[in-house]
Formats: structure tokens, C-alpha cells, sequence
């Protein structure tokens, strides 16, 4: 393990190493398959090019596209694209030759061009950004009226350095020289109009960014980039610092909005679509006079105009008018009877059907407002709106138990039920225990009430898979930033959302207004641009007019009525709709298929171990059951006392360590809280294989394209995490199930666990509360996205193996020996993927002891045990003290080893890594035959703390070990902070040793214990998770 | 300001709407369970005495529509309309024998200048008394009277305001059990009904309610308004109707309590806040 480990860590030095360098990457890429390296040169050219108008357009068309000739399938290598470069060919000529020279198709000069375009846009830009857009627009009708040949429009740039690489045809051969010499007559171009551009080879793609204002901001991301990135530089160009209450948006169709997740890979998220995002407000914040500036509150005034407009958030004609009277005075100031006839209003949309009476009654109450500044009409606006019914309720078609059309409203203080337009019932977040998604169906598991003695679940079907698991994440997310407490950690600005991807892993409202405390800065200074515009249009300017007529015209398909920025945000999404038309059929196509095959009768098996609850996967495919008779075996071994498991579970928590399983609570929770984030390592992972070990490619490369259906498949039957991954890749529907946990006391026993946690609490004191719960929710949540994520590299890499094996025995043993195979393919993945940014690392270790079951146990922690809770305080901080060397080592280069804190008699030790931001997982197993006392030492840990450590030595800021202790808990918190090339690093250890008879509930203890651990840092991410449990059996099994 | 009614403003009001009783009443009024017969010309003086109170000692405008025989349950206007802010729902009433009771309330309302809806769909049944306005959302009682189309209704036109649906099964209607005493303070019965009613609206909340818990139902039914000058008033029922009830009143330090007795209309079903709309007109658009 130590051995893996520590390749483990060294490949995630590269991994971040290469994240900064593209050229690292491109030899990764160069083994990728061939469609990753077209897409990514394609990409690479458009960012060098880096005309913002343009290459938005043509992205996501050419996305588009492209998804039907993946779904395609087979083909999808390199015949594909050679087949839409042809048609997309066509089209580009007419979009270049519109903006200038109507120059050859070429790429280079493509990217001659566009950077001039870019260039002269630039100049024009800040104040003249309706004219990009009318571009836009223009782009954009043509695309409308020549659907089929134009989706390829706004890829044109794409397309065209899609055309050169296919057109060399060197490449699998010299795919790494072709791009290079690609990049560099870029970077060429680049250098003669934008000598300050970037770096001959990295990689870059152009995102637009619709913004509130109506606005489209355009930048160059490496292709690579997380969303993080992008969002900080959205946020930087809005000059914004309160930005944790915003998010940025992707659609899939039309009204089908995903949270670009800021932890995560852009591209892994958006897939095939078009790097085409809407800037939007994400957790509206219910007091917004609490903000700490007002450019904030502008924002999200702008956020409100837009969803006022829109309808959806309803508002009575009154409310209407004085909002729209508010609006008025901060973008005109006071009512001016000479400047403001009796038309200067019509300019401006206040409600969905504006009638004049309403128009009349706007300008009346406009009059009413002398005097009030920009910033206070606008929080005057806030007040008002934040009082609406419906003021940041993210709403969900679902139907109820009895197939009843209802919706369901995710806001700050819980889940709201409604039935057309009434409230028909609300579960606040500190009743609500459990939220889990299965296929299409959502969830939540509901605190018994005041007389009843068992808690409910309760179950809404929701359209489709992806549309459950949308609204889990929402859910999730928005507990966790409005129900966490904030750790007492010290607020950091650039740390915001690194973390696994399924659990909110930003600030929570408490700790992004702490840390808005400390904005020191004069107010900026921002214009109030939908104002300008409008003014401007009512000066006549004929630019302003036709902006607005082009925004109609497009808008008219997606929304008749909507205001200008709605307009403008909308015709981002038709336009997709309308240049997708030809090519979206295909995509339906491609899933259904997925869907069938995924299509599982899978089980759910829910573990009631203890209050946490397990999720269940659910994934019934057949061949799950080829697998099914490996599974029970494997289940009488290491499950006796298992009821029923199924095979989904099975499958589930076969792939997580068997320790875990025959702990059951433990290892389930543990997965809950962290190996979330695996899907996308899986991703990751999978890149990494490719690069490591080209032969392997062809299979990865299949899944990807594919996935579910060659594959991707045949790791399915293994195991549900390859389901997952296909969910991801291809969003079948496959029954994943995610499910947060929320812990709140329950049973004695759960209280005793919960006491067992509460160090970790005690810094916070008085903090603790129900809020608490949230953080477990968000890990567990994490977790389950990460135990597909994770495992499917296994299943990738080790296909065949565990096939044959698993299907051949039904051993435990075999099994056994198949997951070390597993672990080493992992390892390689690991070493292989380059990709890796942690910025600041929680690292949780966890041990739990249960006197007289010590048999196998470690030394030290016998010691521990006999001797007197002081000493074993000291002890655990010698013991924190040699993590925190090895943490720091860590950091330096060498991969922390205190996982590895193996201890000899280990009877059962199982390691899995889990990278959350890395997005890479190794899970390694090992079993031997129960024995009725047994330790078992469980690490999860992500890539990323290798990653940083690869990096630079930081430099050391500060160190503070704290110490807790509770009855049967003690804790201890290293917290190091260390700067590295201008990043600042916290990592924070916690040891916590849970001591005590059978009758705790470790698993929850664990769980308590990572969740607080998140819930302290919600800002971070737990890094590694090591588990050193000595029980006994007999006791702790619960099967 | 016109902003939407938060904690502050609630019980404001200007202007009074009600109606006098018809004779008919005593003999046809609706009622859930019989009771004593109705003393007209006590009933009458009771229900004089209260509209004095909202007219003289409250100083409001009070707008009084005259009785109609054919309507013996007129006098309870609160089921004709529910008036919030700018904007009048004019009900349809669960009980066939009232749903012309609108039609005099549509043109006292529509004088008033009230932004005026009608609830015309033939599915929907709504009484006023089944819609308790807290001063930040509506709870609707789905009733006898009142159904789940009538609540939707009522939520397309106070949109601002989210409307929670709670069900009634022992009483005629929700507010026969409840009312606000307050702003943010809810009166409630102490009937098991009640406090079912109670604690889903609780639920279903997203602000938290105080509480103040009566005895008796009907005395749960009391009439807060926010008068300049005067602050929190509440009519509530006298003490010798409910001592107990009385009692918990009193303990309402900052409220200028007034008793009320309403003795015979009780006998229909008749409650405080039921034989009057409280109309807040800020200007006069």
C-alpha cells in the first residue's frame, strides 16, 4: 500500500505540474483518443483565435453535432468528425466572410482572422457590447434559418481546426507533433494581433458566459480548466467578491439547467455541449440587506428582474409596479418630467404581461422615489422582492406518490411541496434525515413527527433520471450552504469550491458573509448597464434598437415576452435549440439507448445499520446478475448477517473495501461522506489509463464514447460504479442513487455516536445545532458520486480481470485477489492522470477503537486504550505530530503515508483513495478470511494532497495543533498553512479516536466525525480518510 | 409604502366593510348543529355594538350594506371577499344559498377602488372565513366549504404571498379555531382539530408563529387591527361568554383589548371575524 501510495502521490505532482503546463498534457492527450485530441485542438485553435462572438456560437453547435455522431457510436473515432468538418466547411465561410475577409477555410487563417475580429471587438467592447452581440444575433438568425448547414456556424472555427488535424491524417501516429506544430502557428498568429496571448501549446477553448446584465462575456479556458476557473474569472470581470451566492449555468435543452460544478473538469461536465454558460444567481440570499455591497445586491436585483419577467417569481400587479418603480430609480435616478415622457418607461419590462395600467402605475410610484440612490432603490427592490412567496424557490416538476403533477420547490429553508400554485406541504431542512434519488425517483426520508415513532419516507417521481438527480444536487447544495455552520476556519477568498463534485463544496452562506466581513475595499464602482443599454436605445441610437429587435426576434422562439436580458440569456438557449434541431434527435436517440440497456430492475437495498443511510444503487442489468451468484457469495463471507443484500448494493459494496462491508455502517458511511467526487475521477482516471498505458485506449476510449453500451457494459456488470459512469458520460438513466445523509440524533445509540463527534464540534461550541446535519449530507452525497466515479476506473482497467475472476468465483478470496488487481490498476490510473489542484486539504483520520476487541489491534492505539484518556490525548498528539510530518513531507513531494498507518496485525486492510478534487480514486482491498477480532485500516485519500506536494515546498505560515476530547472521542486538529507560488494552503489533520463498548455506533461516530470535519471546513475538501477500526465480529457485524 | 405587507403593517386598516342582518337569519341561516333559536334584536344590538366599535372607537370608515332577506347570511361578509393589500378575491362560496352575497360586496369593494377578481370558475368554492392572512401568507382551510380550486384561485391572485393549504375536518371553517391576534401571533383553539390545524401550518411556514392558545375555539376568533394612535387592538370575546378564554387575553399586555359579545350570532356560526372586511386603503389612487 505504502508503495502505491507514494506513485500515487508522485503522479499527482505531475498531475498539478501539468495542470499549469499544457505540454504535459498534450502527450496525455496525444494517447487519449482521437476524438479528445480533435476536440481539444479544435478548442486549442479557438482560444488562440479567441473571438469571443464566433467561437460561442459555433461551440455549442458543434457540440451538438458532434453528440450524434458519438451516439453513433462505433464510428465515432475518426469518421465522425471528418464528416462534420465537411458540412460545417460550408458553413464557416458565410460567418467569416460577414465579419472580414472572406479568407479560406484554412485553420491558420481562421485564426488569423479571429484574432483580429477578437481584437477589434475587444476595442469596441466594454462599452459596445450590444454590437458583439448584434454580431451574435446575426450569427444567430443565420444559424435559425439555415439550421442543418449552420449549426456548424458559430463551431466554424472548430470545425475548421477539426478539418486540419483530420486532414494530415497523421493522427494517432504523430498526433502529439501535429499539434504541437498546430499550437505553435497559433501561437504565431496569436503573437502578430495578441502578442500577449498565451503559450504556444496550451490548450484553450472559448466560453461565453451570459451575464445578467444581458451581456456576454468570452474568455479563453484551458480546455482543461475546472469550472472554478472559469467562474473566478467571470467573477473578476463583474469586479464581484460576494460571489459564493453565485453560480454559473449550462443548459442541456432548453430548460433543463445544470450547476456547472466548480471542482470539476468544464469539459467533463458540459460534455458535448457548447461552452456556452449563464451567469445566475444560485442561493438567493434571503436577506439580502446583509450583503456587504451593493454591487452585489445589484446582481442579484438584475438576477430578480430576470426572474420576475420571466414568471418564475410570480408577483402581483402591485408588486410589479413598485418594483419596476424601484428598477427605474436606480438605472434613471429620479423621475424627470422633461427627460422621462411618457414613453421613457416602455423601454423597460417589469412583468411578464405589462400592461400600460401597470406602466402608469410604475411611472406613478417612480415619482414617489425621489431621491433615493442607485444602490438604495435597489436595495428597496431586494426588500420587497425577498418577501415574495416564490423569491428563491428552485422549482421541480415531479408528480407525487400517486402520480399527481406537483413541484417541488428547493429553497433556503427546506423543500416546499406544491400542488399547481399551493403550498401543500414543506419539509424544512432539520426534519428532513435523508435525501436520496434512485432512477427518476427523489427521496426524502422525514424525522418522525412529534408522536409518531418512525420516521417516513417520502417519494416523488420525477421526469427522468438526470431531472432526480438535478434536483438531489440542488437539494444538497442548498442545505448545505444554508443550514452549515461555518467552521471557524478563517475565510479564504480564493478557496472557495474545491471539493467532490456532488456535495456543495463552496462557502456556506455563514462563511461567505464572514468572509465578506472582511472586504476592504472602497465601493466599487459599476455601471448599471440594462439601464445604459436602455438608455441608450432611448436616445435613439439605433444600435441600442436593433439589439433589441435581433434579441426579440430570437427570443420570440424560446420566450415571447421576456425583457431584453431575458431575451439575450434566452437566445443563448434557443439558440442551441435551433442549432441542434438536426442534431438533438440523435442525442435523444443515443440515451434511449443507453437507457434501455442501462435500464436496470435493480433493488435498493437500503442498510439500516444505522441512521446513516446508505445509498442504494440500483442497477439491475442483466449482466448484474450474471454477477449476482459472486456477489452472494461473497456477501455469506463477508456478510453474514446481511438480510438480503442485493445485488445492486452488492455490487456497491463490493467495489467498496470488503472491510467495509462486513463493517457495514462504517465503510457505507464513510463512502457516503467522501468518494462522491469519483465520477469524475473516473473521468480522470480513465484519461490517466489512456495516457499510461496506450493500449488500454482503445477500451477507455470506447466507454467514453459509448460508454454504457460496449464497455462500459462489461464493467457494469461488475459493478454499479461503471453504471455511474456511463450516467455521467452519457446520462442514461441508470439507477444511481445518491443520498444524503442527514444526521441528526436519533436513538440512544446515534447519541452516543454523536457524543463520540462532538469534539470536533466543541471548537465550535455553541455552533453545533441541526445545522450540523447538513455537512454529513453534503459528504455523504459526495460520497456516492464518488464511489462510481471511483470505481469505474476499476472496472475499466480491470474488466477482464474482475469478469473472469468474479464471475469464475465465487470466492472471497478470488474476489480478493481481484480487487489487489484492481488497486493496481488504479494506481496506474492515478499515475497516468496529471490533472490535480488541491488547494487546501482536510484530512480526517479516523480511528475508532472498541476496548477488548484490540486483538489485532495497533500498539499504540492498545496503549491507547489502556491507558488513561489523558494519556491517550498525548499520545494522539505524537501521533497527530508524525501525521503532520508526514503531511508536510507530503506537501513537499513524498504522498503521505499516515494512511498507511498499517499496523502489523492488520487481519483486513483495505485502502481507498479517493480524490475529490483530483477526481481520482484507488481502492485497494484486501481481505483475509474473518476472524472474529479484526483492524481494519481504510484510507481515503485524493490525489490532490500528492498534487500539491508535488509542487513547490509552500512555505510554512502556520501551525497550531488543537486537542479535544470528549467521552468517547478525542480529537486532535493540525492545522498547517503554507503559501505556494502565491497560493495559500491550509491543510488541516484531524485524528479523532473513538473509544468505546459495542454498543457505539462507530459508523456513525465515523460519519459524525467527517461530517463535522466538513462541516467545519466546508470550504475544504477531505483529502484522506483513514479508517483504523479493531471490533469484533461478532458484535459489530451487523450484516 | 405599498411594499408588501411584512410584520409592521399588518392590521392596518381604513376602511370596514359590513352588513346588516336579515331577519331571515334567525329561521335560515346555515348553521353546523342546532342551537338555541337566534334572538334577533339581541343579535342585532350585539352585531351595532361591534360595528360601533370599528366606526366610533376605532375611527374606521365603515361601509355598510344593507340586509338582504333572501340572504340569511349576509351579515358575514368575510366569506363574500377576501381583500389583501390593493386587491379584493371576491369568494365563491362553498354554500350555494350565499354565492350571491358577492354581488353587493363587488360594488362596495369596486368603490373602494380595489383592484377586483372574481372567482368565476364553477369548481371552485371558497369561504373568506377559511383564509387566514397572517401578514406574510395565506392559509386556506380546504373545508365543507372551501376546495382545492378555490385555494388556487386565491393564490393566482395574491401571488406575492404563498399559499399553504391546511385541511378542516371538525369545524365549519378554518379561522372558527384561529386568527391572528397579532402580527406574527396566532390565536388558536385548543381542540384537537386545532391544533392539528395548527401544526400544519406550522409546517408548512416558513416564519414562526407565536402562539396564543384559548381554551375555547370560538374564542380563538378574535379581530386584530393596527390603529394609528391606538396600536395593537383586539376585539375579543367578551368574558362572559369564554372566562377562560378572556383571561388569556388580558395577558396580552401592549393590546387595547375590546370584549365583544357575540352571543346570538354564534348560534350560527357567526364569529368575530366574520361579520366584517378590513380594508387598508393608503391612498386614493
Amino acid at each position: 500500500m505504502t508503495t502505491e501510495v507514494g506513485s500515487e502521490a508522485e503522479v499527482k505532482k505531475e498531475a498539478e505540474k501539468l495542470e499549469p503546463d499544457t505540454a504535459k498534457e498534450k502527450p496525455e492527450e496525444a494517447l487519449e483518443s482521437l476524438e479528445n485530441q480533435k476536440t481539444e485542438e479544435t478548442e486549442e485553435t479557438q482560444d488562440s483565435s479567441s473571438s469571443p462572438v464566433p467561437t460561442s456560437q459555433s461551440s455549442p453547435t458543434s457540440r451538438k453535432e458532434r453528440d450524434p455522431s458519438e451516439g453513433k457510436g462505433i464510428s465515432r473515432f475518426l469518421p465522425p468528425w471528418l464528416k462534420k468538418q465537411k458540412s460545417y466547411s460550408l458553413v464557416e465561410p458565410k460567418d467569416e466572410a460577414k465579419k472580414k475577409a472572406e479568407g479560406d477555410e484554412h485553420v491558420e487563417e481562421r485564426e488569423c482572422q479571429l484574432p483580429e475580429e477578437v481584437a477589434e471587438l475587444k476595442g469596441e467592447a466594454a462599452a459596445e457590447n450590444h454590437q458583439a452581440k448584434t454580431d451574435n444575433k446575426e450569427e444567430e438568425k443565420h444559424s435559425v434559418s439555415s439550421a442543418e448547414t449552420q449549426p456548424a456556424k458559430e463551431d466554424s472555427k472548430e470545425i475548421e481546426v477539426e478539418k486540419v488535424t483530420e486532414e494530415p491524417e497523421e493522427k494517432l501516429e504523430e498526433e502529439t507533433g501535429k499539434r504541437e506544430t498546430k499550437e505553435v502557428q497559433t501561437a504565431e498568429i496569436k503573437m502578430e494581433k495578441a502578442p500577449q496571448k498565451a503559450p504556444k501549446k496550451i490548450k484553450t477553448v472559448q466560453c461565453k458566459v451570459m451575464l445578467l446584465d444581458g451581456t456576454e462575456y468570452s474568455c479563453d479556458l484551458e480546455k482543461r480548466a475546472k469550472g472554478q476557473v472559469l467562474f473566478d474569472r467571470v467573477c473578476e470581470h463583474l469586479n464581484l467578491l460576494e460571489k459564493d451566492y453565485f453560480g454559473l449555468l449550462f443548459y442541456e435543452n432548453s430548460d433543463q439547467k445544470n450547476w456547472l460544478d466548480s471542482s470539476k473538469e468544464i469539459k467533463r461536465q458540459i460534455r458535448n455541449l457548447p461552452w456556452l454558460f449563464t451567469f445566475h444567481v444560485k442561493f438567493y440570499p434571503p436577506d439580502p440587506s446583509q450583503l456587504t455591497e451593493d454591487i452585489t445586491r445589484y446582481f442579484l436585483c438584475l438576477q430578480l428582474r430576470q426572474d420576475i419577467v420571466s414568471g418564475r417569481l410570480p408577483c402581483s400587479f402591485v408588486t410589479h409596479a413598485l418594483l419596476g418603480s424601484y428598477t427605474l430609480q436606480a438605472e434613471l435616478g429620479d423621475y424627470d418630467p422633461e427627460e422621462h415622457n411618457s414613453d421613457y418607461i416602455s423601454e423597460f419590462q417589469f412583468a411578464p404581461n405589462q400592461t400600460k395600467e401597470m406602466e402608469d402605475k410604475v411611472v406613478e410610484l417612480h415619482k414617489t422615489h425621489r431621491g433615493l440612490t442607485p444602490a438604495q432603490a435597489d436595495s428597496q427592490f431586494l426588500e420587497n422582492a425577498k418577501r415574495l412567496s416564490m423569491y428563491g424557490v428552485d422549482l421541480h416538476h415531479a408528480k407525487d406518490s400517486e402520480g399527481v403533477d406537483i413541484m417541488l420547490g428547493v429553497c433556503a429553508n427546506g423543500l416546499l411541496i406544491y400542488k399547481d400554485r399551493l403550498r401543500i406541504n414543506r419539509f424544512a431542512w432539520p426534519k428532513i434525515l435523508k435525501i436520496s434519488y434512485k432512477r427518476s425517483n427523489f427521496y426524502i426520508k422525514v424525522r418522525p413527527a412529534e408522536l409518531e415513532q418512525f420516521e417516513s419516507t417520502i417519494g416523488f417521481k420525477l421526469p427522468n433520471h438526470r431531472a432526480a438527480k438535478r434536483l438531489w444536487k440542488v437539494c444538497v447544495e442548498h442545505h448545505t450552504f444554508f443550514r452549515l455552520i461555518s467552521p471557524e476556519q478563517p475565510a479564504k477568498a480564493k478557496f472557495l469550491t474545491l471539493g467532490s463534485k456532488f456535495r456543495y463544496s463552496g462557502r456556506t452562506q455563514a462563511q461567505t458573509r464572514q468572509a465578506s466581513n472582511l472586504i476592504d475595499r472602497p465601493a466599487p464602482y459599476f455601471e448599471r448597464t440594462s439601464s445604459k443599454r436602455i438608455s441608450r436605445s432611448l436616445d435613439g441610437a439605433p444600435v441600442g434598437i436593433t439589439d433589441q429587435g435581433l434579441l426579440r426576434d430570437f427570443s420570440a422562439t424560446a420566450a415571447g415576452d421576456e425583457a431584453v436580458v431575458l431575451a439575450k440569456l434566452k437566445n443563448g438557449e434557443s439558440r442551441e435549440d435551433d442549432g441542434s434541431p438536426v442534431k438533438s434527435p440523435p442525442l435523444e436517440l443515443t440515451q434511449d439507448g443507453k437507457n434501455n440497456s442501462l435500464k436496470v430492475d435493480g433493488e435498493n437495498i437500503y442498510v439500516r445499520h444505522s441512521n446513516l443511510m446508505l445509498e442504494d444503487l440500483d442497477k439491475t442489468q442483466d449482466d448484474l446478475l450474471k454477477h449476482q451468484a459472486s456477489i452472494s457469495e461473497l456477501k455469506r463471507n463477508f456478510m453474514e448477517s446481511t438480510p438480503e443484500p442485493r445485488p445492486s448494493e452488492w455490487e456497491k459494496r463490493r467495489i467498496t473495501p470488503l472491510s467495509l462491508q462486513t463493517q457495514g455502517q462504517k465503510g457505507d458511511h464513510i463512502f457516503q461522506g467522501e468518494i462522491l467526487p469519483i465520477k469524475e475521477k473516473q473521468w480522470t482516471a480513465a484519461t490517466g489509463i489512456t495516457e499510461a498505458k496506450p493500449e488500454e485506449t482503445d477500451k477507455k476510449v470506447g466507454p467514453r464514447a459509448e460508454g454504457p453500451c460496449s464497455g462500459a457494459r462489461d464493467a457494469d456488470k461488475s459493478s454499479h460504479e461503471t453504471l455511474s459512469v456511463v450516467e455521467e458520460k452519457k446520462r442514461a438513466e441508470v439507477g444511481i442513487e445518491e443520498t444524503v445523509v442527514i444526521n441528526e440524533i436519533n436513538g440512544g445509540k446515534i447519541q452516543v455516536a454523536i457524543d463520540g463527534g462532538e469534539p470536533c464540534k466543541l471548537e465550535h461550541l455553541s455552533k453545533k445545532d441541526s445545522s450540523s446535519t447538513s455537512s454529513e449530507s453534503s459528504s455523504s452525497s459526495e460520497s456516492e458520486d464518488e464511489e462510481v466515479g471511483e470505481y469505474q476506473p476499476h472496472h475499466r482497467v480491470t474488466e477482464d480481470v474482475i469478469k473472469e475472476e468474479k464471475e469464475e468465483n465465487e470466492d472471497a478470496k478470488e474476489v480478493e485477489g481481484c480487487t489487489a488487481k484492481v488497486v493496481q490498476c488504479v494506481e496506474s490510473v492515478i499515475e497516468g492522470s496529471k490533472e490535480k489542484i488541491s488547494i487546501e486539504h482536510a484530512q480526517v483520520a479516523e480511528e475508532s477503537l472498541v476496548e477488548g476487541n484490540a486483538v489485532s489491534g495497533t500498539p499504540e492505539e492498545k496503549s491507547f486504550i489502556e491507558e488513561a484518556k489523558q494519556d491517550l490525548r498525548e499520545e494522539r498528539e505524537e501521533e497527530q505530530l508524525k501525521i503532520n510530518g508526514d503531511l508536510s513531507h507530503i506537501g513537499i513531494d513524498v504522498k503521505p503515508q499516515i494512511i498507511c498507518c498499517s499496523e502489523p496485525p492488520v487481519v483486513k486492510t483495505e485502502m481507498v483513495t479517493i480524490s475529490d478534487a483530483t477526481q481520482r480514486t484507488e481502492i485497494s482491498t484486501k481481505e483475509v478470511p474473518i476472524v472474529q477480532t479484526e483492524t481494519k485500516t481504510i484510507t481515503y485519500e485524493s490525489p490532490q494532497l500528492d498534487g500539491s506536494a508535488g509542487g513547490d515546498a509552500g512555505v510554512l505560515l502556520s501551525a497550531q495543533t488543537i486537542t479535544s476530547e470528549s467521552v468517547s472521542t478525542t480529537t486532535t486538529t493540525h492545522i498547517t498553512k503554507t503559501v505556494k507560488g502565491g497560493v495559500s494552503e491550509t491543510r488541516i489533520e484531524k485524528r479523532i479516536v473513538i473509544t468505546g463498548d459495542a454498543d457505539i455506533d462507530h459508523d456513525q461516530a465515523l460519519a459524525q466525525a467527517i461530517k463535522e470535519a466538513k462541516e467545519q471546513h466546508p470550504d475544504m475538501s477531505v483529502t484522506r480518510v483513514v479508517v483504523h477500526k479493531e471490533t469484533e465480529l461478532a458484535e459489530e457485524d451487523e450484516g | 409604502m405599498a411594499g408588501l405587507g411584512g410584520g409592521a403593517g399588518f392590521g392596518r386598516c381604513s376602511h370596514a366593510v359590513v352588513r346588516a342582518l336579515p331577519e331571515s337569519l334567525c329561521q335560515q341561516a346555515l348553521r353546523v348543529e342546532k342551537g338555541g333559536a337566534v334572538d334577533f334584536a339581541r343579535a342585532e344590538r350585539e352585531h351595532q355594538l361591534y360595528v360601533g366599535v370599528l366606526k366610533h372607537k376605532l375611527g374606521l370608515q365603515v361601509l355598510e350594506l344593507p340586509a338582504d332577506e333572501s340572504l340569511p347570511d349576509c351579515v358575514f361578509v368575510e366569506d363574500a371577499a377576501v381583500v389583501c393589500e390593493e386587491t379584493a378575491l371576491l369568494t365563491r362560496p362553498g354554500a350555494p344559498s350565499r354565492r350571491k352575497e358577492t354581488e353587493a360586496m363587488k360594488i362596495v369593494l369596486e368603490s373602494l377602488n380595489l383592484n377586483v377578481v372574481e372567482m368565476t370558475d364553477e369548481n371552485a368554492t371558497l369561504d373568506g372565513g377559511d383564509v387566514l392572512f397572517t401578514g406574510r401568507e395565506f392559509f386556506v382551510g380546504l373545508s365543507k366549504r372551501t376546495n382545492q380550486r378555490g385555494a388556487e384561485i386565491l393564490a393566482d391572485t395574491f401571488k406575492d404571498y404563498a399559499v399553504s393549504t391546511v385541511p378542516v375536518h371538525d369545524s365549519l371553517h378554518l379561522k372558527s379555531f384561529c386568527s391572528m391576534a397579532g402580527p406574527n401571533l396566532i390565536a388558536i383553539g385548543s381542540s384537537e382539530g386545532a391544533q392539528k390545524a395548527l401544526k400544519t401550518m406550522q409546517q408548512m411556514s416558513d416564519h414562526r408563529y407565536d402562539k396564543l392558545t384559548v381554551p375555547d375555539d370560538a374564542a380563538a376568533n378574535c379581530l386584530y387591527l393596527n390603529i394609528p394612535n391606538k396600536g395593537h387592538v383586539l376585539l375579543h370575546r367578551a368574558p362572559e361568554e369564554y372566562p377562560e378564554s378572556a383571561k388569556v387575553f388580558e395577558k396580552l399586555k401592549d393590546h387595547m383589548l375590546i370584549p365583544i359579545a357575540n352571543i346570538e350570532l354564534q348560534k350560527v356560526d357567526g364569529a368575530l371575524t366574520c361579520c366584517c372586511i378590513l380594508i387598508n386603503k393608503t391612498s386614493e389612487l
